[in-house]
């Protein structure tokens, strides 16, 4: 069910990461969508959901940027225009003559105008990103309703640059109050940063997609959700007032539909239907791999069958549970900003609340390091009255500190057994081997490393392996190149597991190799989201994983060439015995019958001493 | 010649020549008969192989050669072997065939042969080279040569100028033909790849064997071997098999000196002048039938280097260190002393010095000065 979630989930009602929220919040809400935000709605002010979901921490910079060169080519123009005025127009007036022209940017026409960075680049991409952000929303909902997802995926060519994509989920549907905002609105949901393991990583919302099909094909998108089989379904047509970011419902009505509950929406936009390594096929079919209990129907404009993948596990992964900051993680500048934010009253109390594996000890262990750097940080001061330099002090006491790791149980592996069972469905090889490694900790975040290959059956012997890399379940699909699993696999000695590599390259064979890295923080190269970034802990936990699935994959090789080997050998026998026979005979002038049973002898000899 | 003779040469030529192959032939059925016992047995049966490496190798003064010890080793027929078994039995087979139809065959030859041995046959032609040389090096232990085989090399030989008769019989016809060296002109007489068969008619002195072709045509076109009475013969660079076969048969039924005379740097001494006299190294089980122990050195000495004031190229590394290796590894120039001295010599030196730097003098110097004065004193020739 394509939707952001409502406001209303364990991020806002748990009370703990507030605080953290509120300053990261505020720290990217200064850079962009807060500016914005106030102006368009209290709501979004305060979540940057939706749009948002997941760039919203990490893309903030851009639009920022974007808006700054506005100005300045604006200046630009100003200057120019200043030289030709008369000298007797103060400063004064030519400020105010600015000042009138600046007005405010709604973030619908910021979007309109950047569909770039929402991954509307191209109408291939176009018609992906519908489809991912859509895909993402409907998981989340549905692992959040605890139901076991089934999604139908309808790709439609209406004209071969345009397409109608529908996407069905069973979630539990949307309230009719929520559905225009949902999908009409842009910045509105709940998704934000936490410290939690959650998908939405990947994208921008579906209204943008829904706005992008609009701004190109001129139709509305059109929405349908069921809460409830005594309930009917609700039908809309939605459109975004692009200057107000607001809903605008064109059309409205009950209808019959055969399904008891979940969303469906549907968006008309410009794009091109492709196959490929960036292709809507490629995608589902790596979401399948990594979401075993989830069920697929998806049709597209070429092939004739929908495509099914049926869900290996009937269930739903434990809920990724939400942890506090640990201290090892936390930046300078964050730090400053929780401690202005905090509603503790002493350095201590701030530490225990707003951190996981701070204790009363760990404070005085933390106050001891900080008397050993040059000050000594009484931990009962109030945290607002501390000093930049002082909290700089502090923050090095704490990196200084030994202290517990986080908790890891905020995590969600795929787990050995289901991974082999979707590798085993989608490839249909001879043979998979899985490693879910024990869970590991980068600069304060656990995260946790799992490794699958599948080898032979139909795979392409000839080619390089095929990668699948996965970040919270979430395929990655574009740079390959600069994420950290491509190159942990590239450093795996694959010629010590009978599997032919290149210098530098990844390995040849029939392979697909499957890595997936779960953390309530992935690191990433860019805003981007599209590469994981190289930590030498992260590295070293993908490294181990994949050498550990190398092994036991070696080991069947070997066991395999053995056979193929004494089976030669067999042949040799029976392929060489004849021509000793023959030569034989030649030199010595034998009867057939003394070849023959020279014949028969050598062949019991050696098969005698192959059993040896 | 009198046809009389004639008959009794071919008559003798072809009772060696079957008396040869009769040998040849014994000795493969002897070795296929002991593998086909064996497996009648039902044991596993090996063949013997010399083996080929320096470490295997020895030099007898009194022999004259670089002769191959006694180390063997064994190839069992195993599942591992049984390809490498059935080739080396289908090429003793073929052998035997050429023997019999009284044919010969390159080494090309028996590569495409092996395209009808079905499943044993060769996919390159270095494989079936590497069987031909371990059927060679089996069949030395019982004096049979390659070209007993009937395998041939497919390198011709050198030149030969100079007083020599060599009689080349042909057995379908039974006429023997008469070659005389002196009347090939400005030309020479081509060694064959085979000269089991030959026997010679001559009054010259001594032979003399020369490295380049350049002297080698100076000698002849200015008749040298006239005024000298020798006979000439161009290596052109190590000699082939059939040159050294063909000197070594020259000097065997003539007996008369060998005189070599090459370059002086460690190329000259210990590659082209050592293989001449004992044999090479790593042919080692064929060195008793391809060497001439007869052989000793007239020049370019390193002394002559001094005494004629030749002009010289430096040393390269590369010669260093063969003239090193001559020193410390090679059985022959480690027995004799005189050798050793003058590798010593012209390593410290550290300078070479071309035959054809005699020119330096004028271009008929060799001819005029510096030949005679050296035989004259034949005695100083090195070893």
């Amino acid at each position: 069910m394509p939707r952001k979630k409502p406001k209303a989930s364990r991020t806002q009602a748990s009370s703990k990461p507030t605080a953290k929220k509120k300053s990261a919040k505020k720290k990217t809400a200064k850079k962009t969508a807060k500016k914005t935000a106030k102006k368009t709605g209290s709501a979004a002010s305060r979540r940057q959901g939706g749009l948002f979901d997941s760039e919203s921490a990490a893309n903030p910079v851009r639009p920022k940027k974007k808006i700054k060169k506005k100005t300045a080519t604006k200046t630009a123009t100003q200057k120019t225009a200043r030289k030709s005025a008369s000298t007797d127009q103060g400063d004064m007036a030519i400020a105010e003559k600015m000042a009138n022209k600046q007005k405010d940017i709604s973030v619908s026409e910021f979007f309109a105008k950047n569909r770039h960075l929402l991954g509307f680049d191209s109408p291939a991409r176009a018609l992906l990103t519908t489809v991912r952000e859509a895909v993402d929303n409907s998981l989340d909902a549905c692992e959040e309703a605890s139901v076991l997802p089934e999604l139908f995926i309808d790709v439609r060519a209406t004209e071969s640059t345009q397409h109608v994509v529908t996407i069905r989920d069973n979630g539990p549907g949307i309230v009719r109050e929520q559905l225009p905002r949902i999908f009409a609105r842009l910045l509105y949901g709940s998704k934000f940063h936490s410290r939690k393991q959650t998908r939405g990583q990947q994208g921008i919302g579906i209204s943008a997609a829904g706005m992008y099909g609009t701004l190109t094909t001129g139709k509305p998108m059109r929405v349908v959700s069921r809460t409830s089989r005594r309930k009917p379904a609700i039908e809309l047509v939605l459109a975004i007032d692009m200057a107000k970011n607001l809903p605008v419902v064109k059309k409205e009505s009950e209808v019959e539909v055969e399904w008891a509950h979940g969303t469906e929406v549907q968006i008309e936009l410009e794009g091109t239907y492709k196959k490929g390594k960036h292709s809507i096929d490629s995608f589902l079919d790596q979401v399948s791999l990594a979401n075993p209990h989830v069920k697929i129907i998806y049709s597209n404009p070429i092939d004739e069958e929908p495509i099914i993948w049926e869900r290996v596990s009937k269930v739903l992964p434990d809920p990724p549970n939400e942890i506090l900051p640990h201290p090892h993680g936390v930046e300078l500048g964050i730090l400053m900003q929780m401690m202005k934010e905090t509603s503790s009253r002493t350095v201590s109390g701030f530490l225990c609340t707003e951190f996981c594996r701070v204790t009363p000890n760990v404070v005085k262990k933390i106050s001891d390091e900080t008397e050993g750097l040059g000050k000594r940080i009484d931990t009962d001061r109030h945290p607002k009255r501390l000093s930049n330099t002082d909290v700089k002090v502090l923050h090095k006491g704490i990196e200084a500190t030994r202290m517990m790791a986080p908790p890891t149980n905020c995590l969600s592996p795929i787990g050995e057994v289901l991974m082999a069972k979707t590798l085993g469905r989608n490839f249909d090889p001879e043979l998979v081997i899985t490693v879910t490694r024990q869970p590991s900790v980068y600069r304060g975040n656990p995260f946790q490393v799992e490794a699958g290959i599948a080898w032979g059956g139909e795979l392409p012997g000839d080619d390089l392996a095929s990668i699948y890399r996965f970040a919270n379940r979430v395929p990655l699909q574009y740079e390959q190149g600069a994420c950290a699993i491509t190159q942990s696999i590239v450093g795996t000695p694959w010629k010590n597991y009978e599997i032919q590599q290149a210098r530098g390259a990844l390995p040849t064979g029939p392979l697909a190799i499957l890595v997936h890295i779960a953390s309530v923080w992935v690191p990433f190269t860019s805003e981007s989201k599209k590469a994981v970034a190289s930590y030498d802990e992260i590295l070293k936990e993908m490294r181990l994983a994949i050498m550990e699935a190398g092994r036991k994959l070696a080991i069947h090789l070997r066991k395999k060439r053995r056979l193929a080997d004494a089976e030669r050998k067999k042949d040799y026998i029976k392929t060489y015995i004849p021509q000793i026979g023959i030569a034989l005979q030649d030199i010595l002038t034998l009867s057939d019958t003394q070849r023959t049973k020279a014949e028969g002898n050598l062949s019991e000899v050696l098969e005698r001493s192959r059993k040896m | 010649m009198a046809k009389k003779i004639a008959k009794s040469y071919i008559d003798r030529v072809k009772r060696e020549n079957a008396k040869r192959d009769k040998k040849t032939i014994t000795s493969i059925e002897n070795a296929a008969d002991e593998i086909y016992k064996k497996i009648l047995r039902k044991g596993k049966p090996m063949l013997r192989f010399p083996v080929r490496s320096l470490s295997n190798v020895s030099y007898d003064k009194r022999k004259g050669y670089l002769e191959i010890g006694k180390a063997r080793k064994e190839r069992t027929l195993t599942v591992n072997t049984v390809k490498g078994f059935a080739q080396t039995l289908r090429m003793m087979g073929l052998s035997r065939e050429l023997v019999q139809t009284n044919d010969f065959a390159t080494k090309r030859d028996v590569y495409y042969q092996s395209k009808n041995w079905a499943e044993a046959k060769f996919s390159e032609q270095s494989e079936s080279d590497t069987v031909m040389d371990d059927i060679e090096a089996l069949f030395s232990v019982d004096d049979v040569s390659r070209e007993q085989l009937r395998f041939v090399p497919d390198e011709h030989g050198g030149a030969v100028a100079g007083e020599l008769v060599v009689l080349d019989p042909d057995l379908d016809t039974g006429e023997v033909e008469r070659i005389d060296c002196t009347r090939f002109g400005s030309g020479a007489y081509s060694i064959p790849s085979s000269v089991e068969h030959l026997s010679f008619e001559t009054n010259a002195k001594f032979v003399l064997a020369i490295e380049t072709g350049g002297i080698f045509q100076r000698l002849q076109s200015h008749k040298f071997w006239k005024t000298a009475d020798c006979i000439l013969v161009s290596m052109a660079g190590v000699p082939t098999r059939s040159t050294r076969r063909f000197i070594r048969r020259l000097s065997d039924q003539i007996k008369i000196p060998v005189y070599a005379f090459v370059d002086c740097d460690p190329y000259g001494i210990s590659n082209i002048y050592r293989t001449l006299k004992v044999g090479s190294g790593n042919a080692a089980h064929i060195n008793r039938f391809f060497c001439v122990p007869s052989a000793s050195y007239l020049g370019v000495t390193p002394q002559d280097i001094i005494d004629y004031d030749l002009p010289t190229h430096p040393l390269k590394d590369v010669d260093i260190k063969r003239a090193k290796d001559a020193l410390k590894n090679d059985p022959f120039f480690q027995s004799k002393k005189q050798w050793r001295d003058a590798l010593e010599q012209l390593l410290k030196m550290g300078v070479r010095a071309e035959q054809q730097s005699l020119a330096m003098w004028g271009l008929n110097y060799v001819i005029e000065t510096y030949l005679p004065a050296k035989l004259a004193n034949s005695k100083k020739f090195l070893p």
